[in-house]
């Protein structure tokens, strides 16, 4: 009742004496002569910086539950509210952003795609939500020449390792920073035995990968493993009895498990055969962002991102907002819309940027991978926050997750 | 002309005996509630609940009226400081968190942190006077000393956004470093303090040319240094010092507010927001968010010398003026700057 009293009232005419548009250019107008110096560097022509987004459609299976469907736009909606983000901070330096997207269906030629829209001249800044060899495919290719890409997808390692491209920048953590961000907690809670069952698809694997080489890293131990396949029967129905003999092995704290399409996991939790806690891709998991994450004014970014997208943010949708913020605070930073600039500071060691998480966010120099704290997570809560406490570095606590530059096989990007 | 007055007053609160009772009030961010401290034991006397996820907080100029920042309740509270009884709601836009009352005792002006607008609101007819759009998640408010100017920063796009105060536009905005939180005019106004929670940075600018003259760095030993973020700021009538509060690193820093040096780091309890000083200037309260206590510092010695354990998340704090103690007017308060 006083609600709808209020917002009466402050939306009555009249009473919003500064009419929106109108005033932002006058403002515009006025900081346009104040930036004077810089205003050989502002986009020549007054047109909003165009950044592109470019997604290859995956074919999933079937949630086990239909309540938590995997959205068709994920990442999509991320990169939308990084462009109404930018524009609302932009135009008080006098610049602009404009989101193009693209969707490659499954099986169609990415690249064949990309160059379609380098037709019109080749875009500048490129966020990619597609698997780590499409990623290569396109800053292969000679359209993207120099062009900036931003992975917001492809978790896989060996594109910070071997793999990795002198222009490509890494917003969404690698699996090693996963995993890694994992066993420090299960260190500190001195839980370092684990059974790791993993699933049958590539992407298990090196998910039970990341895990091993984070055992390793950290002291902890992986004391037996099996393997399960969902495939062929309903896991709803027998879970109970199977997982009961997946999970049956040596002593061990927690059953660690490596199923990145959700075809098992969840049933896996509280089916173990010891009252163990399940961590990894379900259970307790380390990610970029969940929707339990609340501190460092992430609430007002989830609460910015459900008004415009209608549903939870995921970790893909954080990172395509902040592949698009990256772009944007590059810009207002340099109050030029020069794709050259950008793209300079974006690479170069300065770049810090904030992304709702407490700290200050960077480019790693050796591999372009986002430094960023990470969340472990279950569905009511934020367990705790990664680096773990007592997990030190002497550049910064954010490189104990992740390839450190000496274990970084890459040396395309210099550093 | 005004600012004489406040002098003049001011020397009487100096002179005033040191043992004058005063009442502290703290928003309890996670309790929905205020706690009141009595600075003559600098303990709780009473706590009274207030709307979601209280915030902000400040007097009316002859402290018979508090005004709360319910952030959850998207309210401005008005309650009576002397039973914590609700008066009524101002209207106060969507998730007002922090507001600042303009010398005339009646413009409140409200950041609107989730709709990216400063609400005006005349809180003696209770009317918005305005919404200014202003950048993403307005944070920081405050007016100056004349009540000409009114700014306030926005943490995600990193300005600091200069409104005149008559003509209710925002004329100018500048850039500051990341995520600044809040904002302190001098005493005199020509100085406006700003801090950067994420950037780890204050800036001062030059309230004339609206241009950042001195960025202010911190180090604490032991400490890493993205821990050190600060927040709230109080500066001392006597323009000596200036406090900062240093977020997760549990620390205040003391700066010299002429040099802008920093000369003392004081350890308090966890994640420190915001300060508060007494009217004699002699004590500096401190809200601390995770050990949900207050600590209180000795100005003179610039030593914590209590903790007062009050409700859950504790962030904001202010003084209640007393009728005929004037000094206290439109002066102190944390988390509402003036």
């Amino acid at each position: 009742m006083l609600m709808a009293g209020r917002r009466t009232r402050a939306s009555a005419p009249g009473r919003r004496i500064v009419p929106g548009a109108l005033w932002i250019f006058a403002l515009v107008a006025i900081l346009g002569v104040l930036a004077a110096p810089d205003a050989q560097a502002l986009s020549p022509t007054g047109e909003p910086l165009a950044i592109q987004y470019i997604e290859r459609r995956i074919e999933r299976p079937s949630p086990l539950n239909n309540e938590d469907p995997v959205p068709d736009d994920e990442g999509l909606k991320g990169a939308e509210l990084g462009i109404r983000d930018s524009n609302a901070t932009g135009r008080f330096v006098g610049l602009g952003f404009a989101l193009k997207t693209t969707v490659v269906e499954p099986g169609a030629d990415i690249r064949a795609a990309f160059a379609e829209i380098a037709k019109a001249g080749p875009p500048r800044f490129v966020v990619v939500n597609a698997p780590a060899d499409d990623v290569l495919a396109l800053t292969d290719s000679e359209e993207g020449r120099d062009t900036v890409f931003l992975n917001i997808g492809a978790t896989d390692t060996r594109l910070r390792d071997g793999d990795c491209r002198a222009r490509l920048l890494h917003v969404i953590p690698s699996r090693d920073m996963l995993a890694d961000a994992l066993v420090q907690l299960l260190v500190f809670k001195r839980w370092t035995r684990m059974l790791l069952v993993s699933g049958p698809n590539p992407g298990d694997g090196l998910y039970a990968e990341a895990l091993r080489r984070s055992a390793r890293k950290f002291g902890a131990k992986v004391v037996a493993e099996s393997r399960f396949d969902a495939h062929g029967a309903d896991i709803r129905d027998s879970a109970l009895r199977e997982f009961a003999l997946v999970t049956r092995g040596p002593e061990h704290d927690v059953v660690a498990v490596a199923d990145e399409l959700g075809e098992f996991g969840t049933n896996l939790v509280f089916n173990t055969a010891s009252p163990r806690p399940v961590v990894g891709t379900q259970g307790l998991t380390p990610a970029a962002w969940g929707r339990a994450v609340e501190a460092w004014a992430a609430v007002q970014l989830r609460e910015r991102f459900k008004k415009l997208a209608g549903r939870s943010m995921l970790p893909v949708d954080w990172a395509g907002w902040m592949a698009v913020h990256a772009v944007g605070e590059a810009a207002v930073q340099l109050k030029s819309g020069d794709p050259a600039a950008i793209k300079a500071l974006m690479l170069g060691p300065k770049f810090e940027v904030g992304g709702f998480k407490g700290r200050s966010l960077s480019f790693r120099s050796w591999n372009g991978q986002l430094r960023q704290p990470l969340y472990l997570l279950w569905p009511g809560a934020v367990v705790a926050a990664a680096p773990v406490e007592g997990f030190l570095h002497r550049r910064t606590e954010l490189d104990t997750l992740g390839l450190d530059q000496p274990e970084s096989a890459c040396k395309a990007m210099g550093g | 002309m005004i600012r004489r007055t406040v002098a003049g007053l001011l020397a009487v609160g100096i002179l005033a005996p040191p043992a004058l009772a005063h009442e502290i009030y703290v928003t309890n961010e996670r309790d929905n509630s205020v706690s009141v401290i009595d600075t003559t034991t600098y303990e709780v006397t009473r706590t009274f609940p207030v709307g979601r996820r209280p915030r902000g907080i400040v007097f009316s100029k002859d402290g018979s009226r508090l005004f709360v920042c319910a952030s959850d309740s998207d309210a401005v509270q008005v309650l009576d400081p002397a039973t914590g009884k609700l008066l009524h709601n101002l209207p106060s836009g969507e998730d007002p968190e922090q507001f600042s009352l303009a010398p005339d005792g009646r413009t409140l002006f409200i950041a609107n942190e989730n709709n990216a607008t400063t609400t005006v609101v005349d809180a003696d007819s209770r009317k918005v006077l305005a919404q200014i759009d202003v950048g993403i998640e307005p944070e920081g408010m405050a007016v100056s000393p004349d009540g000409t100017i009114a700014v306030t920063t926005s943490e995600t796009t990193n300005m600091v956004h200069w409104i005149d105060a008559k003509t209710l536009q925002a004329v100018d905005a500048t850039q500051v470093e990341q995520r600044p939180r809040h904002a302190e005019f001098s005493k005199d106004g020509t100085r406006l303090w700003v801090s950067s929670e994420i950037g780890g940075t204050v800036a001062v600018i030059d309230v004339a040319t609206r241009k950042v003259i001195e960025t202010i760095r911190f180090e604490v030993k032991g400490v890493s240094a993205d821990r050190i973020q600060p927040v709230g700021i109080s500066l001392t009538e006597d323009g000596r010092y200036a406090f900062v509060a240093l977020g997760p690193s549990d620390r205040i820093a003391v700066i010299d507010a002429k040099t802008y040096k920093v000369v003392n780091y004081i350890l308090v309890g966890r994640r420190v927001w915001h300060t508060v000083l007494t009217p004699e200037q002699d004590r500096l309260l401190t809200t601390n968010g995770v050990s949900g206590d207050v600590t209180v510092i000795d100005v003179g010695a610039l030593k914590a010398i209590k903790s007062i354990k009050v409700g859950r998340f504790p962030w904001g704090a202010a003084v209640r003026p007393a009728a005929g103690e004037p000094a206290a007017g439109d002066k102190k308060s944390a988390g509402a700057a003036e």
